[in-house]
């Protein structure tokens, strides 16, 4: 559409700018005049310049946390993005049990977060839960609460179950646009169905994947609640993830500087890696 | 047309409902059951535990109290995201580009780095612990959604429509209110669905910015969890509530669903 340039818009987005200003812009200045000073809680601040900074980059518990929430991340992109689209292909386009199996896929997405997590406890527990008992009647030696291994399986799981029907969302928004047309098209020329997947349905989906994977990303390197109503962060430190870890130092320990170079070292990855995958996925859509 | 492949769909509704099944099937047990032995579904049915919850003012204010700020974001953000949406939409302006994308970076904010400023924040101009509070927090990343979806619904709308309204004589409030808003009320639904969503699982942030007058149910919970021990009944009965309106949200907009994720623009 062909805009008209017209100064006076300004005053339609006042609001919201102002809004989000005072939501956003006053909070992040809290944290970084937090993350350059020091006290020693008695509300008196001293300037401390990078120190917390270089204390955080260079702390092994950093390390460890951004090293689980890499590994969280990245496993849960490969299994959901993957799966998301398998599902969004294998349902019918249309009929009576559409809407039935949208509102149904799109349930966990409306469950409060600490909700999915008490959820999954309870279906979890190796004595009175589903899933716990089930697989230790299979013969599995499975506790969440005691093993690493069993804690990140349950989590991972808890998340593919949570999140896995948004990607199937979008990948299904993305197939319904594509005209019968097409297929008929393909049917004529014999395509098989690998085929039509990849020169017609993949491409049309391609958007729409797009947002998949960077909501997925975003929202999956932000989680903070289920995990920690999961697991608490443990067995140990095995499932602390960035959030858990940063809220533990800032509203548990109420250490103000370290945890203010925290969020902000944690900000600026997010927004960093979530630019390189949105150059990277555009510069592929160019080609 | 016989297809193998339609179990796929059927498979995976069947396990996201399992856990959803057992919470269900934990709220209807007493403690007794539900400590003392494994069972697939109530022996000693009860509903107890839903008596317990809508008798005891703390629980039930709990589900009033996220209802009311859920409701007040949502409106608040759907109302300023309006004339917004509409700017972008229709004009150009100086940093229109960058604003846009200014908004897009408060989605990418983890809420638990803005826990702690929020709480100073909201306590120093006095709306810690109320509606207001949390509200407001919420519109943090839920104007930048709504005003990113109702763009897309707007920009489907042909620039001929406000220009044949101007023509018959329509001021440009008149014409948005009564010709503008009808004809993208999908569009609006949609973006309410979302702002409330996002509003309603929220937890950290709703917790941190009330204590007790505003305190949402899903703190509620958790500190029941903590404090009288291992009510695993009534934990259960709480959150299958909590599925509810969600449920009923979603039934309204089920067929805007997939439309409003495909408008979506990153």
């Amino acid at each position: 559409m062909n805009k008209t340039e017209n100064q006076k818009a300004w005053l339609f987005v006042l609001p919201v700018v102002l809004l989000v200003a005072f939501n956003a812009v006053i909070p992040l200045m809290t944290v970084v005049n937090y993350s350059v000073q020091e006290t020693f809680g008695d509300n008196t601040f001293f300037w401390a310049g990078v120190i917390w900074f270089q204390d955080v980059l260079n702390s092994d518990r950093f390390h460890a946390s951004l090293g689980r929430q890499m590994i969280f991340t990245f496993s849960i992109l490969a299994i959901e993005i993957p799966l998301g689209v398998l599902i969004a292909l294998t349902l019918p386009r249309k009929g009576p049990w559409v809407p039935v199996c949208l509102v149904l896929m799109a349930l966990p997405l409306l469950i409060p977060y600490n909700v999915v997590g008490a959820m999954w406890n309870i279906f979890a527990l190796p004595d009175i839960g589903l899933l716990g008992y089930g697989l230790n009647a299979l013969g599995f030696d499975y506790n969440f609460t005691r093993q690493p291994g069993d804690a990140w399986f349950t989590l991972i799981l808890m998340d593919v179950w949570h999140w896995t029907s948004l990607v199937v969302l979008l990948a299904y928004a993305g197939l319904v646009s594509i005209p019968d047309a097409y297929y008929q098209a393909a049917k004529i020329d014999g395509a098989k169905s690998f085929a039509i997947f990849r020169y017609i349905q993949l491409p049309k989906m391609k958007r729409v994947l797009t947002i998949a994977v960077l909501l997925r990303f975003m929202d999956s390197f932000m989680i903070y609640t289920e995990p920690f109503v999961l697991t608490g962060g443990g067995p140990g430190n095995s499932t602390t993830l960035l959030s858990v870890d940063l809220v533990k130092i800032a509203l548990g320990q109420f250490d103000l500087g370290p945890a203010a170079a925290m969020s902000l070292i944690y900000f600026l990855i997010i927004l960093l890696l979530s630019w390189v995958f949105y150059t990277l996925m555009m510069r592929n859509e160019a080609n | 047309m016989k297809n193998p492949s339609r179990f796929v769909p059927a498979l995976y509704i069947f396990f996201l409902m399992l856990p959803i099944y057992w919470l269900i099937n934990m709220s209807f047990k007493t403690t007794n059951e539900i400590l003392g032995s494994f069972s697939l579904w109530p022996r000693e049915f009860t509903t107890e535990n839903y008596v317990a919850i809508f008798t005891d003012p703390t629980w039930y204010m709990g589900y009033v109290n996220s209802l009311a700020y859920v409701s007040l974001n949502t409106v608040l953000s759907v109302s300023v995201a309006l004339p917004a949406a509409y700017a972008f939409s229709r004009y150009r302006f100086l940093g229109d580009k960058h604003l846009f994308f200014w908004l897009l970076t408060n989605r990418m904010a983890p809420p638990a780095v803005f826990a702690l400023p929020f709480f100073q924040l909201y306590s120093a101009v006095g709306l810690f612990d109320t509606y207001w509070a949390v509200a407001l927090a919420h519109t943090l990343f839920n104007i930048p959604l709504a005003v990113w979806i109702l763009e897309g619904f707007m920009s489907g709308v042909p620039k001929e429509l406000d220009e044949t309204a101007y023509v018959d004589g329509y001021s440009f409030p008149r014409f948005f209110v009564k010709i503008f808003i009808p004809t993208i009320a999908a569009g609006i639904g949609v973006a309410a669905f979302f702002c409330f969503m996002f509003s309603w699982v929220e937890l950290l942030l709703a917790k941190t910015l009330t204590s007790v007058a505003a305190k949402p149910i899903a703190a509620v919970m958790t500190r029941t969890a903590s404090t009288s021990g291992y009510e695993l009944g009534l934990l259960a009965a709480a959150g299958t509530l909590t599925i509810i309106p969600g449920a009923f949200v979603i039934y309204f907009v089920r067929n805007y669903i997939a439309r409003g994720f495909a408008l979506g623009r990153v």
